[in-house]
């Protein structure tokens, strides 16, 4: 890991910190669970890192230790992910579904 | 990393940016999920296609993973009733925390297995901070997320026996809060001298751990889903500090994007109920054993009393809460809407508090299962300008959101935002008892000249209600 390759990442982080500050501004009440629940859903992003270290465990004559921890992220980043997605498209279908038949 | 991995994640990274902004607003909502979900699939793809190009994948164990993940994750998300879905928001949030942790930590044991992967210099200086972070974020949030979903839950069921979760947080725990902190934070600093010392490693993984469970533990009440949204802040920033140790532009960008504004979703609920982050963080929300002890009663109606006095009101305000949830008595409430309407023309509207419930927006979800028009549910600040001329507020299984109590500036419930369901000219009020609510606080609307109390659960009373008004 080069400096140069550190300030980048730095960078990439504090400026996806400052977008996400100015992408919620107001939010109706009705929508803060479904917020929650698809922003928790994006954050299950660590499957990427699952992946990969699932994946690395197995090189350089890693112990089965690593390589374990690494599936039961995947497992778990998965849950996350889909039944993040899942449940929040649940709860939005029946806030919009209702608007529909009631407007 | 070759530029179409690169391509990729910028992709998927923008699909999430888009995905965020729209979830915000009503009508893009749907369609904003949908893009975070594509957005995903396109970084798992990149992942998974960069992976079999480099020709190295241990294929078998990594989809078993994604197939038992995607079928778990499914079913809890289908089959969940809608009165759990915060629980299962805070679980999801946990388990998403606990992955990041895990993926640190299995970097880790790597070093440990293999001392030629140590790192040098700022690599390994970069790597041990960001893993001792993302263990310290990521375990926190796992335990503070399985407590908050039994604390949203009310209890944990062991042998057949319900044992309620406590709510228990004296004041000298909050130096305590900060001593683990602290302690964390040197031994992630021994840890950069000594990568492979596995007592820092399980002591940051342990000292986090408790630190999830003492920060929850003395919070309560309305302030629950406050702090699921604080930790689903701060399973975005493991995920990205979960980055900074692999190297990986979309974990940075994703995870940081989830961790700010979750913060700013935190700091709008936490103004919705007239709290400020640190109130709800360090002051204990009731509920301390301190109940406070009931010493009136109030004689109880029936409904067809209630039908009687009914008969011929212009406005009727319904106010629903929890018990509307826990009896699933939403499609009683809407046909009741509907017989109002039919025999004596009543114009019908629903007072929805920013917190009744579990959740904020729960009552918005059930309503909108039994199809009651969205217009009809008229948030707080805008409707208790109404009750003076309404004729009868119903107050279903709602308790400290319509508490006057909240107006005295004293006791937990002190400060918070409340319907003004006691301006009505009659109230009536469905609940199983006169029991107090969450906060502890004995609500004075039970006991005033006006209040008509009927006893009994949701559903049942509603049903009655019903029936009564159908006979008038």
């Amino acid at each position: 890991m080069t400096p140069e390759f550190l300030i980048a990442n730095i960078t990439l982080f504090l400026l996806a910190i400052f977008l996400g500050f100015e992408l919620i501004t107001k939010v109706p009440a009705t929508l803060h669970t479904p917020l929650m629940s698809g922003a928790n859903a994006i954050s299950g992003i660590s499957i990427i890192g699952a992946l990969i270290g699932s994946n690395v465990a197995y090189e350089g004559g890693s112990t089965a230790l690593s390589g374990l921890l690494a599936f039961v992220a995947v497992v778990l980043a998965m849950i996350n992910v889909v039944g993040g997605f899942a449940v929040t498209n649940r709860m939005l279908n029946m806030i919009a579904g209702k608007k529909r038949g009631g407007a | 990393m070759e530029d179409w991995i690169s391509i990729g994640y910028l992709l998927s990274a923008a699909l999430f940016i888009f995905g965020l902004k729209k979830l915000g607003h009503p009508r893009t909502a749907p369609f904003g999920n949908q893009l975070g979900a594509l957005g995903m699939l396109v970084a798992v793809l990149t992942t998974v296609v960069s992976m079999q190009l480099a020709g190295n994948a241990q294929w078998e164990l990594i989809i078993a993973g994604i197939v038992v993940g995607s079928l778990i994750g499914y079913w809890m998300a289908v089959k969940v009733e809608m009165t759990g879905m915060p629980e299962l928001v805070a679980m999801f949030n946990g388990f998403g925390g606990a992955a990041s942790a895990l993926v640190a930590l299995s970097e880790i044991q790597k070093y440990i297995s293999n001392a030629d992967l140590i790192p040098e210099g700022l690599e390994l200086t970069v790597t041990m901070i960001a893993a001792g972070l993302s263990a310290l974020v990521g375990w926190m949030t796992l335990t503070g997320s399985l407590l908050a979903m039994y604390k949203l839950k009310g209890g944990i069921e062991v042998f057949g026996k319900w044992i309620r979760t406590p709510t228990w947080g004296p004041s000298w725990l909050n130096p305590v809060k900060v001593l683990l902190l602290l302690s964390v934070f040197v031994m992630i600093f021994l840890s950069i001298e000594e990568p492979t010392n596995q007592n820092y490693l399980w002591g940051i993984i342990g000292v986090s751990c408790l630190l999830g469970i003492v920060l929850v533990l003395p919070i309560g009440g309305a302030d629950m889903p406050v702090v699921v949204s604080l930790l689903n802040s701060l399973s975005g920033i493991a995920a990205a500090f979960t980055g900074f140790i692999i190297g990986n532009s979309v974990l940075i960008i994703a995870g940081s994007l989830v961790g700010a504004s979750g913060l700013i979703l935190t700091f709008i609920m936490c103004k919705a109920m007239n709290r400020t982050l640190l109130d709800v963080l360090f002051k204990s929300f009731g509920g301390d054993g301190e109940k406070q002890a009931l010493t009136r009663t109030k004689v109880g109606s029936d409904p067809d009393e209630v039908a009687m006095m009914l008969d011929g009101a212009q406005k009727v305000i319904i106010v629903p809460g929890y018990g509307m949830a826990v009896s699933q008595c939403q499609h009683a409430v809407k046909e009741f809407a509907d017989l109002m309407k039919e025999k004596f023309d009543t114009e019908i509207k629903y007072a929805i508090h920013p917190v009744a419930g579990r959740m904020p927006g729960h009552m918005n979800v059930l309503l909108a299962e039994a199809n009651v028009p969205y217009e009809q549910l008229i948030e707080m600040d805008e409707i208790n300008s109404e009750f003076p001329e309404c004729d009868v507020a119903l107050v279903i299984g709602a308790n400290d959101t319509t508490n006057p109590a909240a107006r005295s500036g004293e006791g937990p419930l002190a400060g918070m935002p409340i319907i003004d369901a006691d301006a009505a000219r009659t109230v009536v009020i469905i609940k199983r008892s006169l029991s107090v609510g969450y906060a502890g606080v004995d609500n004075d609307l039970f006991y005033m000249d006006k209040t008509m109390m009927l006893f009994g659960d949701g559903k049942a009373m509603m049903a009655g209600l019903n029936t009564a008004v159908k006979e008038i």
